[in-house]
């Protein structure tokens, strides 16, 4: 039985661990207990700091502590952290400090929360800032481990955790995990899928549908869309001659956007995008809204089936 | 410590250097310049405690020019107090220099924010509060502001942090000169009671004059005070301060003399020619 986890517990987790180093700050805007910063609030009060609902403040305050040498960690909502994009842009990419933003219950997978609360160009618009390395994982091992590596960058960074479990998928694989360097969870000749977040084991899911039929594919695990793991998009482009991009995103501006955008340049093959597509979402369960928007292994599976004819 | 005629001196240099570098590049904001100059001769000639030698040094107070646009002030004071050479005042704007249109820590030495979109400063300095209590520092935390800039929401979210925080170390200096970018500011957003609003934050709250050297040394002094209260010297000041043509007219927020002007504001400021 597959153990199933929110990546928002290893950010959680990863804050803890990270604690020894006396420079590690937590900054929380009224949501540390969702997404799970509250474990280091509980053990180190004096080093967090609540900045109530205000988000633009928050970023800013990370932006002075990062000045002075600390390294601060901020969380809310993937969604609010976009109201703070312009002092992400001006007061902490733009000066390149090392402020760690992390954005839980991204995407259309948060569900009943409806529209608002999904957050569906965080990933795009985040990514098109200079200095900004831009992560979502899809479990809880691999946020962990991303977020503690996250210190050694020395850059800002915007990481996108999820509000409900999904498959783990690294238990006992830890060492496989490096910011920037996608994972290759099997290996077919047909077509690859780069998958981030909660649509990675999706991704595994249609691989196995399509196996039936004969279709082998690869299945990528692109956690970091900044910076793009240039090298593997290229190698599987060359092997497989295809490519699915899926995430619970927008199919503008994500990881789809940024394969394509690579691939057009170097090399380029068939291609489809499993995302979004231009509307916003709506309430339901997790799983109800990878089915209406497309997003679940069969749609997955359909996209390969697709290029192959 | 400086003599206030020392200071008045230093101020009117500066004044002299702002104009030339908005008329050199034929563009930039001499006004709020003008209106802040004599609030910022008085933080570095008599209190800020920074090293030009070391401009980095980790236990310096931090200042931070929340209104980034007022940028010729800033490098007046920079190039006075040793941080920059006179000569690169006229790299103010132009293509690789260090005197960007906005005040950009990157690029010159002593700024510590990167400033340019309005709101952000306050906030920053609040960051830069707290580490120097984490650090058990009594390093202090200096920013200013416009006061056309706290429309903007977000100083409020952080003029609530602060007391919440109790950062008695955290010390706003108002540029109170009544013009924004479009008009004055009673036509484009009325604010009423601006000391009220700070004092109903819980701040710590001064008014002075803003450019009489007296009562700004003794608003600095009113700034050291040690308790858990952040502390705000609201500064009254007229826009364009010193140039005739430029006080209290919202044209020269953002705008650069033409030869004529210049020659004028030049006579003013006591240039022989």
């Amino acid at each position: 039985m597959t153990r199933m986890a929110a990546t928002r517990d290893g950010y959680g987790e990863a804050l803890l661990e990270l604690a020894s180093n006396e420079k590690v700050v937590v900054l929380e805007a009224d949501l540390g207990k969702s997404t799970k910063s509250l474990h280091f609030r509980k053990k180190y009060p004096e080093r967090t700091i609540s900045c109530g609902i205000g988000e633009q403040n928050m970023f800013l305050v990370g932006a002075g502590l990062a000045s002075c040498g600390y390294i601060p960690f901020a969380s809310t909502f993937a969604i609010f952290t976009e109201r703070g994009f312009e002092q992400m842009r001006n007061g902490i990419a733009r000066p390149n400090l090392a402020v760690h933003i992390c954005g839980s219950h991204g995407g259309t997978h948060t569900g009943t929360d409806g529209s608002s609360a999904q957050s569906i160009e965080d990933l795009a618009i985040y990514r098109t800032l200079p200095n900004v390395t831009v992560l979502h994982p899809c479990d809880d091992v691999s946020t962990k481990i991303l977020t503690k590596q996250l210190v050694e960058t020395n850059g800002p960074s915007y990481t996108r955790t999820a509000r409900n479990k999904s498959p783990v998928l690294y238990d006992g694989r830890e060492e496989e995990i490096h910011i920037g360097k996608g994972v290759v969870h099997r290996q077919g000749v047909d077509a690859a899928i780069i998958a981030c977040g909660i649509l990675v084991s999706e991704a595994l899911k249609a691989a196995e549908i399509l196996e039936n039929d004969g279709i082998h594919v690869t299945v990528i695990d692109m956690h970091t869309i900044k910076p793009l793991d240039e090298e593997l998009v290229l190698s599987v482009a060359k092997e497989c001659g295809r490519i699915v991009t899926a995430e619970d995103h927008s199919v503008i501006g994500g990881l789809g956007g940024a394969v394509a955008e690579f691939l057009i340049e170097n090399h380029p093959v068939p291609m489809k995008r499993i995302g979004v597509q231009d509307r916003f979402g709506e309430s339901g369960e997790a799983d109800e809204m990878l089915d209406l928007l497309g997003l679940s292994s069969p749609h997955i599976a359909k996209a390969v089936r697709d290029l192959m004819n | 410590m400086m003599k206030v005629s020392e200071l008045e001196e230093i101020a009117r240099k500066c004044r002299i250097r702002i104009v030339n570098m908005v008329y050199n590049a034929q563009a930039g904001h001499p006004g709020g310049s003008l209106s802040e100059i004599d609030l910022l001769v008085g933080l570095y000639g008599s209190t800020l405690n920074v090293d030009s030698s070391n401009p980095k040094w980790d236990d310096r107070d931090r200042f931070v020019l929340s209104k980034g646009h007022a940028s010729p002030g800033m490098y007046a004071i920079l190039a006075e107090f040793g941080f920059i050479k006179e000569t690169d005042l006229s790299s103010y704007r132009v293509l690789g220099g260090i005197c960007q249109g906005h005040v950009d820590s990157k690029w010159c030495p002593g700024v510590d924010f990167s400033a340019g979109s309005l709101g952000m400063g306050l906030s920053f300095a609040m960051g830069c509060a707290v580490a120097a209590r984490l650090d058990g520092s009594n390093r202090q935390s200096y920013v200013m502001l416009g006061d056309g800039e706290i429309q903007e929401g977000s100083v409020w979210e952080a003029a609530m942090a602060a007391v919440h925080h109790e950062l008695g170390n955290l010390n706003v200096i108002l540029d109170w000169n009544g013009i924004q970018n479009d008009d004055f500011c009673e036509e484009q957003m009325r604010m009423f009671d601006i000391p009220a609003k700070w004092e109903a934050f819980g701040w710590n709250v001064k008014v002075i004059d803003g450019h009489n050297m007296n009562e700004i040394l003794e608003g600095l002094n009113f700034l050291k005070q040690s308790n858990e209260r952040p502390n705000i010297l609201i500064a009254k000041t007229v826009k364009g301060k010193g140039v005739s043509f430029m006080e209290n007219n919202p044209s020269f927020h953002g705008a650069a003399p033409n030869d004529e002007q210049y020659a004028l504001a030049m006579t003013e400021l006591g240039v022989e020619q």
